[in-house]
């Protein structure tokens, strides 16, 4: 009873977790400036870092708290990157 | 070697980091991560991370439990404007100026973190010669409220923290 | 689906209310992200799910990992520390980079910089 609740809600979660990656997605596509899919892009990485959290208690596997915890670090590397070229660079839209 | 002792306790956070990333304490672990929690500190020291005594820090608790509070209010109101747009024109949305008193950079960090984490503001840019903070408001009511909610709820306590 | 089996019905009724709140922030985050109309104010969309919504999930799993005693629960609190100290740091820097493109453009939508003869910030 117990385990057929949470795998039930464990998996709606990754369900609203995945739409809420395609609307990031749209929001990449869609820009209409490069800073918009920056802001989308790292709202993607975020949303990716907790599914990949749910993941990790649907299956009891410590591995994939290591991803989130790299995926959480690499966005953040990213970002920031992208963010710094917007100020810096020429960017051609 | 004076200089050196305000490190301390950023040295030990990268240790306590190093540990929790391995996943062990064993005597092996812990030696690498002091050699490298030091190579942290002497970065810091390399960027000069500003440092200096903390006020009184018996305000960090209250601090920590409104910035709580702060949060769950936001989000909600947040997700309350997401998911039901109030009609066009009655939500504006908008650039706020707010003087601030506060001057320790620590502290000015420590605000800048605290109103980008809160749903609904976003601090966007200072002017260290004028001490104006420019943020962003979702939902801008009325500026003044915004001027002194920000040097009421944040500033006061964080400078008797930081300075 | 091995993990949950033998989870009480006190705990999993919790952790499934904290990742699906969590979740559901996330969403409501993202959508955000579509529905707003301005990019200063979509900067404000992904903050529901980098507070709340990935502390319920991260709180939905401690609570699940230390019913089930398998391991310590230290990894999530490091992911919240990382969470919280880079987010805003992300948003700080894509407003000023955005706010100092616009200015570069001369729109007519964002304040003007303070000084004119302020120094050249980064």
């Amino acid at each position: 009873m117990s385990a057929a609740i949470l795998s039930w809600s464990l998996l709606a979660a990754q369900l609203l977790l995945a739409a809420a990656m395609g609307c990031a997605v749209l929001r990449v596509l869609a820009g209409p400036r490069a800073q918009d899919r920056v802001l989308a892009l790292d709202t993607l990485y975020v949303n990716a870092a907790m599914l990949l959290l749910v993941f990790g208690i649907r299956t009891g596997s410590t591995h994939y708290f290591e991803a989130a915890l790299l995926i959480t670090l690499l966005g953040f590397v990213a970002t920031a990157a992208l963010a710094k070229f917007l100020m810096r660079g020429e960017v051609i839209e | 070697m004076r200089r050196r002792l305000p490190y301390v306790l950023p040295v030990l956070a990268f240790l306590l980091l190093w540990l929790l990333l391995a996943r062990s304490i064993s005597p092996g672990a812990i030696l690498l991560g002091a050699v490298l929690a030091v190579a942290g500190g002497a970065v810091l020291a390399w960027l000069r991370m500003p440092v200096g005594r903390l006020g009184r820090l018996r305000g960090v608790p209250g601090l920590l439990a409104a910035i709580l509070a702060e949060v769950v209010r936001s989000n909600n109101a947040v997700a309350r404007i997401i998911l039901r747009p109030p009609p066009p024109g009655t939500r504006r949305a908008g650039f706020v100026a707010v003087p601030l008193r506060m001057r320790d950079p620590r502290g000015l960090s420590a605000l800048a973190c605290i109103l980008t984490a809160t749903p609904g503001t976003v601090w966007v840019d200072y002017d260290a010669r004028s001490g104006v903070m420019l943020m962003h408001v979702l939902d801008m009511v009325d500026e003044e409220t915004w001027v002194r909610t920000i040097q009421d709820r944040w500033e006061r306590p964080l400078m008797e923290i930081f300075e | 689906m091995t993990a949950s089996a033998d989870i009480p019905l006190w705990a999993a009724l919790p952790v499934a209310l904290l990742v699906l709140a969590g979740a559901a922030l996330g969403l409501v985050g993202s959508i955000g992200l579509l529905r707003l109309r301005s990019f200063y104010e979509r900067l404000h969309a992904p903050t529901l799910a980098t507070t709340l919504g990935i502390g319920a999930i991260l709180a939905g799993s401690m609570l699940f990992f230390t019913v089930l005693q398998t391991r310590p629960v230290l990894h999530e609190v490091l992911i919240a520390a990382v969470v919280v100290v880079t987010t805003p740091v992300t948003l700080m820097l894509l407003a000023r980079a955005a706010l100092q493109r616009d200015r570069a453009e001369g729109s007519t939508q964002v304040p003007g910089a303070a000084a004119p003869e302020a120094p050249p910030r980064e």
